[in-house]
C-alpha cells in the first residue's frame, strides 16, 4: 500500500486532482467537504490522505506517509539533510513562487546584494543593532545570505502579515514567497537582484524509504520513474 | 564511542594542567542571555546555537564558547594580570545541508580552556608553548597565524578612508573582500539614483541614504587601486610555511609594503620567545590567512593544533581577541589572549 499525500484545500488540490487525472489517477475526496479522507480510481494498492501542504515534509520524513505534493521551499525549508530521506520525484508545473528578499522602494541606492549588504553595515554602525530580516524561512535565508557572504543582519521571525513589517518599523527588510509581486509593490517593498532565493512550485516527493517494486510500479504508471 | 567518562578524566587532566600554570578555574553559566551573543555574532552563531526562552529572563542561550562570558566574568570583577581556566559542555547545532553527514559532530562538546588577561607582551608564546607542551604526545600539527598582519596591510593600502574601512570590516569573508578589492582595482561605473516615487517607509532613514548616496558619488572619481597592491595582498595572504622560511619571506614582503613592518617585527618576536620556551619554530606552520576562517573576534595572533584524521575539527585553537574585550567592557579594555582544548578529541586519541 502507497499512502499518497495531498494538499488538503484551495486552488492547490484542485491542480494536484488535474495533475493525477491527466496522468490516469482519479483523485476525489471521499464524503463531504470537511472530511480529510480521500478515494483514488485508477490505481490499486493506493491510499489517499488530505493533509496541509505544511505538514507533508514533515509526514514524509517520518514515515507516515510515502509520496506526497508539496512546494520544494517547504521541504528545504523544514527539513535539514532533506535529499538524505526524499527524493523530488517530479516538477508538477503549478504552485510557482519565489523565496524573495526585499526592501523599502525609497531605498534609491539599494539595487544588488552588495548594496544590501553595505547598507545593513552602516545600519548597525548607525542604530546600534543589526538589520531587521522578517520571514519565516530561517534557514534557507539564513544559509543564501551565509553563502553570499552578507553579514551584519538579524532575521526577526513573522509568521503572517510578513510585507507590513517595515511600515510597523519591525523590521528594514524582509523575506518571504510571491507570486505575482503584487502584494509587496501595495507595501512599497521591491525585490532585490535578479535571481530570486528559491523558486519553489509544488513538487511530488516520495520517500526513500517507501522505494520498491510497488513505488515503482506507481510510477511507472504516472510516466515517471524513482 | 568514548565513554563520557573517558572525555570527563581527560578534560579534568588537562584543567589540572592549566592549574598548575597559574589559572584560577572559573565556572561560567550554561544559560547564557541571547542578546549580546547574537549581537556579537550574528546568525552564524544562531544557526548554530541552542536558543531558548524563559519566562522571566527572556531569551537565552546554551553556552556555545567560553570565552564570552569568561571575559564578561573578568571586566566585572577582575584583577590583572589573570590567568583562568574551565572545563565544561559548550552546545552547538550541526545543521546540514541537502545531505545528512554519515558522521554527524557531537552537538555537545567538552572545552577545556585557558584565558590570560595582561599586558605582559610574552603572553602569546606563554599560551602557545603551554598548548604546544600538553598536546606534545598526540603528534599534533601546530599552524599559526597573525590578524593583525593582515589588518595592517589592509591599512597600508592607498586608498581613501570608506574603501578601507569596508575591506577591513569584511576581511574575515574572503569572497566578499575580494570582490570588493576587484572593484576598488577597477574605474568606478556611473551611477544614477533615479527617483522611485515611493513614499518613505522604515526605520533606516533619508539621511542615512543621502549619506550613503554621497560616499558613492564621492567615490565615482576615486582612482583605480594600481594592480600591484592586490598582488602583493595576495602574495602575503598565500604565504604558508614553516616560520623561519615565512618570515623570511614576510620581510621581503614588507620592503613593499612598509605598513606590515611593525607587525613582521611582532611575529618574528613572538617566535622567538617561542624558541627561547624550548619549542623549534621549524615545527610550526605560519599561515598568513590562518586566522580567517576562525572566529571574527580574533584580531591578533591565532594558532590551532591538528589532528591527521579527515573530517575532524582542530583539537585545539585560540587566539588573541583585544577588541572583544574592548567591546564588553564598557569603555575598559586589557589585551587578552586564550585558547581551548576539545577533551572529547583528546580522549579518542588517547583509545586508538
Amino acid at each position: 500500500m502507497i499512502r499518497l499525500a495531498v494538499p488538503s484545500k484551495g486552488r492547490l488540490m484542485e491542480q494536484t486532482f488535474e495533475w493525477f487525472a491527466a496522468r490516469g489517477l482519479r483523485l476525489s475526496r471521499s464524503g463531504s467537504e470537511r472530511e480529510y479522507a480521500g478515494r483514488v480510481e485508477g490505481a490499486d494498492g493506493v491510499q489517499l490522505v488530505l493533509l496541509s501542504a505544511g505538514e507533508i515534509p514533515r509526514e514524509l520524513a517520518a514515515g507516515r506517509i510515502d509520496l506526497g505534493v508539496t512546494g520544494t521551499d517547504l521541504v528545504r525549508e523544514k527539513l535539514a539533510g532533506w535529499a538524505s530521506d526524499l527524493a523530488e520525484v517530479a516538477p508538477m508545473g503549478f504552485g510557482h513562487a519565489d523565496l524573495i528578499l526585499a526592501v523599502p522602494d525609497c531605498w534609491r541606492d539599494c539595487e544588488t546584494l552588495d548594496d544590501f549588504a553595505s547598507i545593513a553595515r552602516d545600519f548597525r554602525a548607525a542604530h546600534g543593532f543589526r538589520l531587521r530580516i522578517a520571514t519565516k524561512y530561517h534557514r534557507l535565508v539564513r544559509a543564501w545570505l551565509a553563502g553570499h557572504e552578507v553579514a551584519d543582519y538579524q532575521l526577526v521571525d513573522s509568521q503572517g502579515a510578513t510585507e507590513g513589517t517595515v511600515a510597523n518599523l519591525t523590521a528594514e527588510a524582509i523575506a518571504d514567497i510571491t507570486s505575482s509581486g503584487a502584494t509587496l509593490r501595495a507595501n512599497n517593498l521591491k525585490i532585490l537582484g535578479d535571481e530570486p532565493i528559491l523558486r519553489s512550485q509544488a513538487t511530488l516527493v516520495a520517500s526513500r524509504a517507501a522505494m520498491g517494486p510497488e513505488m515503482t510500479a506507481l510510477l511507472a504508471q504516472l510516466g515517471l520513474r524513482a | 564511542m568514548i565513554p563520557k567518562r573517558d572525555k570527563q578524566a581527560a578534560g579534568q587532566r588537562l584543567l589540572s594542567a592549566f592549574r598548575a600554570a597559574g589559572a584560577v578555574e572559573i565556572a561560567p553559566d550554561i544559560l547564557l542571555p541571547a542578546e549580546s551573543l547574537l549581537d556579537l555574532y550574528g546568525e552564524d552563531i544562531r544557526a548554530r546555537a541552542y536558543v531558548t526562552a524563559d519566562p522571566i529572563r527572556g531569551e537565552m542561550m546554551l553556552r556555545p564558547d567560553f570565552t564570552v562570558p569568561v571575559v564578561q566574568a573578568h571586566m566585572e570583577n577582575g584583577a590583572e594580570p589573570a590567568r583562568y581556566c574551565y572545563l565544561g559542555e559548550v552546545f552547538r547545532k550541526q545543521d546540514m545541508g541537502e545531505t545528512r553527514p554519515e558522521n554527524p559532530r557531537d552537538s555537545e562538546y567538552l572545552q577545556a580552556g585557558f584565558e590570560l588577561f595582561t599586558r605582559d607582551p610574552g603572553a602569546d608564546a606563554e599560551v602557545f608553548a603551554l598548548f604546544h607542551r600538553l598536546l606534545a604526545p598526540y603528534g599534533l600539527s601546530a599552524e599559526t597565524g597573525d590578524m593583525g598582519l593582515l589588518l595592517d596591510a589592509v591599512r597600508g593600502l592607498p586608498l581613501t578612508a570608506p574603501r578601507r574601512d569596508a575591506l577591513l570590516h569584511h576581511i574575515w569573508r574572503p569572497g566578499r573582500f575580494q570582490r570588493l578589492l576587484a572593484r576598488f582595482s577597477a574605474p568606478v561605473p556611473p551611477r544614477d539614483f533615479p527617483d522611485t516615487g515611493a513614499p518613505w517607509a522604515g526605520l533606516r532613514d533619508e539621511a542615512e541614504m543621502q549619506a550613503r548616496i554621497a560616499r558613492l558619488c564621492d567615490d565615482m572619481g576615486v582612482a583605480p587601486l594600481p594592480g600591484i597592491w592586490s598582488e602583493r595582498l595576495a602574495q602575503l595572504f598565500a604565504l604558508r610555511a614553516p616560520a623561519p622560511a615565512a618570515i623570511a619571506r614576510l620581510r621581503d614582503l614588507a620592503r613593499d609594503m612598509p605598513a606590515i613592518g611593525k607587525a613582521v617585527a611582532r611575529i618574528e618576536a613572538r617566535f622567538a620567545a617561542i624558541e627561547a620556551r624550548g619549542i623549534a619554530p621549524e615545527q610550526i606552520v605560519f599561515e598568513a590567512s590562518h586566522g580567517r576562517a576562525t572566529m571574527e573576534y580574533y584580531d591578533g595572533f591565532t594558532f590551532s593544533f591538528r589532528a591527521g584524521h579527515t573530517g575532524w575539527p582542530p583539537v585545539a585553537s585560540g587566539g588573541r581577541y583585544d577588541a572583544l574585550t574592548r567591546v564588553l567592557g564598557k569603555g575598559r579594555e586589557i589585551p587578552a589572549i586564550g585558547g581551548i582544548i576539545r577533551a572529547g578529541l583528546i580522549a579518542e586519541m588517547e583509545a586508538i
